[in-house]
């Protein structure tokens, strides 16, 4: 009875029962879906970021594009009917997509260095819903990022077709989940942004080179094809480019040949492209949860 | 008994009492981090409702203890009870019942006040229709209604520090651990910050674990346990323990401290500790005693004032050496230097 209030503030509200018993613990689904609306409010906040990092893919198909289709004219192999400019739309598609999926991965390090990837940690949720809600919140991001572009397209001569678009959305975002998944992978072992930034730079160049993005993987030497087979962008942008190109008139079997990856002479199918994305994919959320698991 | 320290309010008169029921039950607590024992076998009660002061220099063991507690770090022997669930066996579950204020911010600046509140009431299962009403009375608590919508990097240092415990309460947690909640904050944010906590207190009889290296803080709390080299050297309330010092603390400064030192031994036969340049000489009665010094030392006597004891008289009087002398020594230091290789960041 003599639970005694400090002086001068009694509780004005009756005194909560002894035991509390806790909330429900929310359910995985529910938890993802936390961590990646935050991602989206801070994204959606950005509008800078949002717009510079529409800059480079723009920079590269409108100077790099333009200067080498007037250079080398018809001579880089593409499949008659293709100007250089609509190859490379879907390229600089998937590259808008790699860099920011890839980056996003970073607000792992900055969560980490500004201190809210404690709160994360702590509160009682699984730690594997903390790898998919930040793979998902970069994913989305990427995933805007690659649409976004679209409206370029007709700029440089690409003609969409409604079919085509709504093949290269689920596309698009395959891709930037597997590779956010792969960014949040490194980033759960990170301790600076400037080691971050610099692994990533390191990995993200190679990845666009060999991707199929600047030019067709067929007729490339042999050390290089093999490197090719290893490059998970390179698998979401020969169907991304399959969309993309599909209003253009050339069937996607006749663009595959060129610019599909191969196998010998054995060019791979759209349909097996997104399934071995999708396991690379896989792996990297694997690898991605074991990571923050093992991070406390 | 009033305070010393402006700005702060009275201490209550009445604590509250204990209605029997520990929150936290701590036995034999070792934490090891290799050859270095941060933590050398604690003994701890915390009682339902109380606000629990853990106070002691830098590298005690504080920050380690508060770790094990929260399920942050595993301990290497002994065992933890935090809200009737074993923080070893069952972390997820002391997790969900236990609030959280770090030592360092732990909020994300891009978002609002409100949405960094919505973010934690989703994450820990506030059901959907009390989440609004509770966010604005967590907010309310914390003297903060006002800023629900302001982004957080508008924020002060003192008013981050007052969301983050007003998103400790949010969830209704047994137990709210705050780990240095008002270090590196001015006096009158610090004294604001308790005014909250009290408030918190006296609104929802959450438990209140804090360590701190304040004495002025650690006069706030209900019961204090004073922790140095990794063990708890005293435990009770503030009132009992300076108790355990003498009636009065003399403070004198004086041209020749160590020759005052013996002196003041030879002539009264009590002991003159050293501290930042002055003696500290416990008496039954300091009134009575300083003219009495100034007229048998040989040395000359600069200054004198006669105080109450403080607490930082009881942690002199038991570890011999100052708290605020952060300097510490090499093995406190190491110790933390060990804690923060083998922690979390």
């Amino acid at each position: 009875m003599s639970l005694a209030a400090p002086a001068g503030s009694t509780p004005t509200t009756p005194a909560a029962p002894a035991t509390r018993p806790a909330h429900a613990r929310v359910s995985l689904i529910q938890a993802i879906l936390v961590i990646w609306h935050r991602d989206v409010i801070r994204f959606s906040r950005d509008r800078t970021r949002l717009l510079v990092s529409l800059a480079q893919p723009l920079l590269y198909l409108l100077v790099f594009g333009v200067g080498l289709s007037a250079s080398l004219g018809s001579g880089l192999g593409l499949p008659p009917g293709v100007t250089y400019l609509q190859y490379m739309c879907p390229g600089v598609m998937g590259m808008a997509v790699l860099f920011t999926a890839m980056f996003s991965a970073m607000s792992v390090v900055w969560d980490r260095e500004f201190g809210f990837l404690r709160e994360i940690l702590v509160a009682p949720i699984k730690r594997s819903a903390v790898a998919v809600g930040k793979a998902l919140g970069g994913a989305t991001q990427a995933m805007v990022q690659g649409v976004l572009l679209l409206a370029f397209a007709p700029v440089v001569g690409v003609k969409l077709s409604l079919l085509g678009v709504l093949e290269l959305v689920p596309l698009l975002f395959v891709l930037a989940f597997a590779l956010t998944s792969l960014g949040v992978a490194l980033a759960a072992r990170m301790k600076s942004m400037q080691a971050f930034q610099s692994v990533m730079t390191l990995l993200v160049m190679p990845m666009f080179f060999l991707s199929g993005a600047l030019f067709p993987l067929s007729n490339l030497p042999g050390w290089m094809t093999v490197l090719t087979w290893l490059d998970p962008v390179a698998y979401g942008m020969a169907p991304i480019r399959a969309a993309v190109l599909d209003g253009a008139g050339v069937p996607a079997a006749v663009l595959d040949r060129f610019t599909g990856i191969t196998l010998g002479s054995y060019t791979m199918p759209a349909t097996l492209d997104i399934a071995v994305l999708s396991a690379f994919g896989a792996v990297f959320l694997g690898i991605a949860m074991r990571a923050l698991r093992r991070r406390g | 008994m009033s305070r010393e320290t402006p700005g702060y309010p009275p201490i209550p008169e009445t604590r509250p009492a204990h209605d029997g029921r520990d929150v936290i039950t701590v036995r034999g607590l070792v934490k090891r981090y290799g050859d270095l024992e941060a933590v050398r076998g604690i003994d701890l009660d915390v009682h339902h409702g109380e606000i629990f002061g853990f106070l002691g220099p830098n590298g005690a063991g504080k920050t380690t203890t508060i770790s094990v507690l929260c399920t942050l770090a595993e301990a290497s022997a002994g065992t933890a009870i935090v809200a009737g669930r074993d923080v070893a066996s069952d972390a997820d579950e002391v997790r969900a019942r236990i609030g959280l204020v770090f030592q360092d911010p732990s909020l994300d600046d891009q978002l609002t006040a409100y949405e960094n509140l919505m973010f934690h009431a989703r994450i820990y299962g506030v059901p959907r229709a009390a989440r609004r009403q509770r966010i604005d009375s967590c907010l309310q608590t914390v003297g903060l209604a006002g800023r629900a919508a302001a982004p957080v990097k508008t924020f002060s240092g003192g008013m981050k520090r007052r969301l983050e415990v007003a998103r400790g309460i949010l969830h209704a947690p047994e137990v709210l651990f705050l780990d240095e909640p008002t270090q590196g904050l001015d006096p009158q944010t610090r004294a604001r910050v308790w005014d909250h906590l009290r408030e918190v207190r006296a609104r929802t009889r959450t438990t209140i674990f804090m360590t701190t290296h304040y004495m002025e803080e650690a006069e706030w709390c209900d019961r204090i346990a004073i922790i140095d080299h990794g063990r708890i050297v005293a435990l009770g309330t503030p009132e009992e323990l300076k108790a355990q010092v003498g009636g009065d603390v003399v403070v004198l400064s004086t041209d020749d401290n160590a020759r005052a030192t013996a002196e003041v031994m030879q002539r009264f036969g009590v002991e003159a500790r050293k501290d930042n340049g002055t003696l500290r000489i416990e008496v039954p009665d300091g009134a009575d005693f300083v003219p009495q010094v100034v007229r048998s030392l040989s040395v000359t006597v600069k200054t004198a004032t006669v105080r109450r004891p403080s607490l930082d008289d009881v942690f002199l009087k038991l570890t011999g050496r100052a708290i605020r002398d952060e300097s510490a020594d090499g093995r406190a230091q190491l110790r933390m230097f060990a804690r923060r290789r083998g922690g979390h960041r």
